[in-house]
């Protein structure tokens, strides 16, 4: 049986008045890339937010990795989070550091012992793997919306995590540079062996990347299953109309 | 009419609120500040970065601006001296003046709009482009990194750049005094010394120390309870300054009550 990595039963969120997430159930299987598609305020990065601690659900369990992450304290909360990788929707790269240091930030915080040679050498091995070595000494300001993506990406590579979660990784990017994004996705999730969550509503990022898509309708999923399972026999006018505007869009 | 009453009145009372939920998000700021401030992980690099950039890069607008205080302040002093033949009492006026009040309190103010500020925004826009969450999310604690390091910063810099700018607006006391009076240097800081007891100089720094404890917190506050959006960086940086400079104020008012007392012990 393949082991569960996340698990969420009957979450509930609300903002005020507004109720984002109304009872939201899911299952992530290990080795395997799940794309959590809806329309934009529809509660996707609320989902991945509480999945790390960002946020607290009203009601509701989320266990990751076989722990409650509303009942660890701070010190079990940051050992969970270095298994888990997430890339923000704006890369999030730190302005006021290099892209060396960006890297650097969240390795000589959290391995300890390591000497210089090896902190260079895990930066450098990870820039690679992203393709984008040569960026080593910019500044993120001085590089293109696709690279600070795959900068973003490579930070939470840094750390090796077990899960990757992704906030709408092709957000604001051109066509081609969404496909590099997508074949990087995958390349990550061979390459370091990770589950993954990825917040989208790129159909074409969906179809490129997920082996499970999963559509977030009215605060809870209206249906899951393998992309063509979801949209081509898709009887709910919501779904088939986000299908629609996607097809006429490309 | 009760109707437009009842309106006013829950406009009155969520102005209150919060106001009151103002001072107490503010008091449990300050609180997590002094809790994590003695427990590791120690940022010292960033706490020294951070020195550099708040002192360091302050200099020049501190030097320009003490030096202009206290030529000005020696020149507005003189005729109100000379009516009474006691123009050889300036440098002992100017450095009382200086020392206990203006010294701290211009380096202060500069600061607040221009320490204040820079920290306001930055972490501001920090927030509202995720990067806190980042540092949140790779296991680092961004209250530590950010808000410790810099008010450590503000705390242990401000009293050395009023030290800074005591000297420099004495030395522009000086060129004025020598310019009209032609007295010597050494006449003047002896003149200038004699003038100062340890009280003075010893309320002028823990003032001083007081001054930049409220830079630091009330930046890195502003900052880190910013709203989303550019607007909001905007809002955190303008209201970093005005909350800051309102508070030196008070601190000058309140410590002036302080000294006071110990003066007539």
């Amino acid at each position: 049986m393949i082991e569960s990595v996340v698990q969420a039963r009957n979450l509930v969120k609300s903002f005020d008045d507004l109720h984002v997430l109304r009872g939201v159930d899911l299952d992530l299987f290990r080795g395997e890339n799940l794309v959590v598609l809806g329309k934009s305020g529809s509660g996707k990065s609320v989902l991945i937010k509480i999945m790390v601690g960002l946020l607290t659900q009203d009601e509701g369990s989320v266990k990751v990795l076989g722990q409650e992450v509303k009942d660890l304290n701070s010190k079990q909360l940051n050992e969970l989070r270095l298994k888990i990788g997430f890339s923000f929707q704006a890369s999030a790269l730190y302005d006021s550091m290099t892209v060396r240091e960006n890297l650097e930030f969240p390795l000589v915080r959290n391995v300890k012992n390591l000497s210089k040679q090896e902190k260079d050498k895990m930066v450098e091995e990870v820039l690679d793997s992203v393709g984008l070595l040569q960026t080593i000494n910019q500044m993120p300001s001085e590089l293109s919306g696709g690279q600070r993506k795959r900068i973003g990406i490579a930070r939470t590579l840094i750390l090796q995590p077990e899960i990757m979660l992704y906030d709408e990784p092709t957000a604001g990017l051109d066509p081609i540079t969404c496909m590099d994004i997508n074949n990087l996705i995958n390349q990550v999730n061979e390459k370091y062996k990770t589950t993954s969550i990825i917040i989208t509503h790129d159909l074409t990022c969906a179809k490129v990347t997920g082996d499970r898509v999963a559509v977030l309708l009215d605060g809870t999923f209206g249906a899951s299953g393998k992309f063509e399972e979801v949209f081509e026999n898709a009887e709910d006018g919501r779904i088939k109309s986000f299908y629609d505007y996607n097809f006429i869009k490309q | 009419m009760s109707g437009e009453s009842t309106k006013k009145d829950k406009v009155i009372s969520k102005r209150i609120d919060r106001f009151f939920m103002g001072l107490e998000s503010a008091y449990l700021f300050v609180k997590r500040f002094f809790k994590e401030v003695w427990f590791p992980p120690y940022e010292f690099k960033e706490v020294i970065r951070q020195c550099y950039q708040i002192g360091y890069n302050s200099l020049p607008l501190i030097s320009l601006t003490g030096f202009i205080v206290g030529v000005v302040f020696t020149n507005q002093s003189r005729p109100s001296l000379a009516e009474f033949g006691a123009t050889s009492w300036l440098p002992a006026l100017i450095s009382i003046a200086v020392i206990r009040a203006m010294g701290p309190l211009v380096t202060a103010l500069i600061a607040a709009g221009k320490v204040g500020s820079s920290i306001g925004a930055e972490i501001g826009s920090m927030k509202v482009t995720e990067q806190i969450d980042a540092m949140e999310v790779s296991a680092t604690n961004p209250f530590k990194f950010l808000v410790v390091s810099r008010v450590l910063a503000s705390t242990f810099m401000i009293p050395i750049l009023v030290l800074y700018t005591d000297f420099v607006a004495l030395l522009g006391a000086f060129v004025n005094v020598h310019a009209n009076e032609m007295t010597s240097l050494s006449t003047f800081f002896v003149q200038v010394f004699d003038a100062l007891s340890f009280l003075d100089i010893t309320s002028s720094l823990v003032k001083s120390v007081i001054f930049g404890f409220t830079i630091g917190i009330v930046g890195c506050y502003k900052g880190y309870n910013s709203t989303k959006g550019t607007e909001g960086v905007g809002k955190a940086a303008n209201s970093a300054v005005v909350m800051a400079m309102f508070l030196i104020f008070i601190e000058e008012l309140l410590s002036l009550q302080v000294t006071n007392f110990f003066r007539q012990l």
